[in-house]
């Protein structure tokens, strides 16, 4: 049960059950979907981004437990930022997810995306923890293709 | 010709017990015993692969530790043994399915290759531009995406029979959809995703009143009932060896000798041929003909050995066993709150789909894994199906000859976990 707390934390359960930003945006510049066929998680990602920065994020869609409070964490964590901010943050959560079981995550400064850290224990989850990420990445690029984690 | 080689093939079948003694036979599966983090492994994922018993891995590597060589090629003692012991593994599939003639199976990769051959070989032969074939809404994508590659091709039309609220065929739906324009039926005999048992000799009476050919996929079917292609009258018949505790990347198409023998070869090679010149090859009879390049000898010997293990145990003690676990696994999951079963057909196999309110299925997945529990978490390969019942995806018990009673006390046991972990008040 330890390893399971360790991943399904209470933030974690919490903001599946309660996701913030959960919405669609009445005006957005940018939006991607994003697919994970594996498991049948399906999330739209919207932002109003200005003057490179963030101004506003939301998502919509169904999911599984990670995948939905990692994209309510994300709107969270990235909102007001600039965008070379979000990228950064990208990298280093990306890092947190995918690093060696081994190892202890550097979530320094993470703030509440720290509580993803138990993902890393667990490989078939790390696409549910990252979906919403790329999906955000997507609709910066601009990319109109809908995102897959396959 | 139903026994081309003269080789003597033992008929277990008819005196086989009527029941299982399932703490024994769960000795003769290696992979069964061992401990999945921590906890001793509940595998609940037949319907995706069975676990493979100790007879079908020793006459594998018996094959190729003795016998190895390649088929119908040489002379020497080898050649003739691979042989024997290849053309044996065909009779006894044969037999398996009672089929008329052995020439009438065709070794496959599994049931989608199966499926591939026939709507690449018939299906391109005979379906024009304006034809209908006809499926159901709960098919695997692999008995949906090579007619629809077809229809594509081809110009034709797919046609879908509904299904209900229970996820049975609506008969006077499937009934209607056969016309004159209908050149193919293809059916699941028993749904992956759903566990309903379709009334397939019913539907292929229906389908031959229109003299409209009818392919049952019997992927599922395979390890769980008594199959008899004479019986439910179909022409073409798939199943998959490794659904059937034997390896993965052996199965069987079979089909319907004037059939087979109207078809054009599937893949061209060697081993399908009689004399090739550059100007014009002759083929191969059938089965041949569509067993193209060296086949997959070892594996077909193992789908032989697991077949005579099906055939000790009696196929209709193994339909009883799992009978008997689906009905105990459907009233002990009825008692958890907020589960919804999805297919509650009144004639079903061992398969049991639900989701969990508030929790989603690939979450139930990992949380159950913790416990040693393996079931599929998805959509089966079944994408129509989740649209028809409005889930994203589902999470999936499923039971083979080996599972046990406690093994459904753990599975309720697991899914209490899951909902324990998930309530936050």
């Amino acid at each position: 049960m330890s390893d399971l707390r360790e991943l399904y934390q209470e933030l974690i359960v919490d903001h599946h059950k309660n996701p913030r930003n959960f919405r669609k945006l009445e005006v957005s510049s940018h939006h991607a979907v994003g697919n994970n066929p594996i498991c049948g998680d399906r999330i739209t990602v919207h932002l109003l981004i200005k003057d490179d920065a963030v101004e506003d994020i939301a998502f919509e869609g169904t999911g599984c437990a990670i995948c939905t409070a990692s994209a309510s964490v994300m709107t969270e964590t990235v909102k007001g930022r600039h965008l070379w901010e979000v990228e950064s943050l990208f990298d280093r959560f990306h890092d947190v997810v995918t690093g060696s079981p081994d190892e202890a995550p550097d979530t320094s400064g993470l703030g509440k995306l720290a509580a993803f850290a138990g993902v890393r224990e667990f490989p078939m989850r790390v696409k549910c923890a990252t979906l919403a990420w790329h999906t955000m990445h997507a609709a910066i690029e601009k990319k109109n293709e809908p995102v897959t984690t396959e | 010709m139903s026994n081309p080689s003269g080789i003597p093939v033992p008929n277990a079948a008819s005196d086989a017990p009527t029941t299982l003694d399932v703490q024994r036979i769960r000795e003769d599966f290696p992979a069964l015993h061992q401990q999945v983090n921590g906890k001793p492994l509940v595998y609940l994922d037949s319907a995706a692969t069975t676990q493979k018993p100790l007879s079908v891995i020793q006459a594998v590597r018996q094959y190729y530790e003795k016998d190895n060589s390649n088929v119908h090629r040489g002379v020497h003692t080898l050649s003739a043994r691979a042989t024997e012991s290849y053309e044996t593994a065909r009779i006894k599939v044969q037999r398996f399915i009672n089929a008329a003639d052995a020439r009438e199976i065709i070794f496959v990769r599994g049931a989608t290759e199966g499926i591939n051959l026939v709507a690449n070989s018939y299906g391109r032969k005979h379906i024009r531009a304006g034809d209908e074939l006809l499926i159901t809404a709960m098919e695997h994508h692999s008995n949906i995406v090579p007619w629809q590659l077809l229809c594509e091709e081809k110009d034709a039309h797919l046609r879908v029979a509904p299904i209900n609220e229970r996820g049975e065929v609506v008969l006077e739906s499937y009934e209607k959809l056969i016309t004159d324009r209908t050149k193919l039926v293809a059916i699941t005999y028993i749904s992956n995703s759903l566990g309903t048992i379709n009334p397939v000799k019913e539907m292929i009476e229906l389908a031959h009143r229109r003299r409209v050919p009818v392919l049952v996929d019997g992927a599922q079917a395979g390890p769980h009932l008594p199959l008899d292609v004479q019986e439910i009258g179909c022409d073409f018949l798939v199943v998959s060896g490794h659904k059937m505790y034997a390896p993965t990347g052996i199965g069987a198409l079979y089909g319907k000798l004037e059939l087979l023998e109207s078809m054009p070869p599937y893949q061209g090679g060697g081993e399908m041929i009689q004399s090739v010149t550059f100007e014009k090859t002759t083929y191969n009879d059938v089965p041949h003909k569509f067993e193209a390049g060296t086949p997959n000898i070892a594996d077909a010997v193992g789908f032989g050995a697991a077949i005579d293990y099906l055939n000790a145990l009696g196929m209709q003690a193994i339909a009883a066993h799992e009978d008997d676990l689906v009905r105990c696994a459907i009233a002990a999951l009825s008692a958890i709150p907020g589960l919804r079963f999805i297919g509650t057909a009144r004639d079903r196999a061992a398969v049991v789909s639900f989701t969990i309110e508030n929790i989603h299925p690939h979450d139930i997945g990992t949380i159950l894994d913790q416990e040693g529990i393996a079931i599929r978490t998805g959509h089966h390969c079944s994408q129509p199906v989740m649209d028809r019942f409005g889930v994203p995806a589902t999470s999936r018990a499923s039971f083979g000859l080996y599972n046990t009673h406690a093994e459904i006390d753990s599975l309720v046991a697991g899914i209490y976990k899951a909902k324990e972990l998930f309530s936050l008040e």
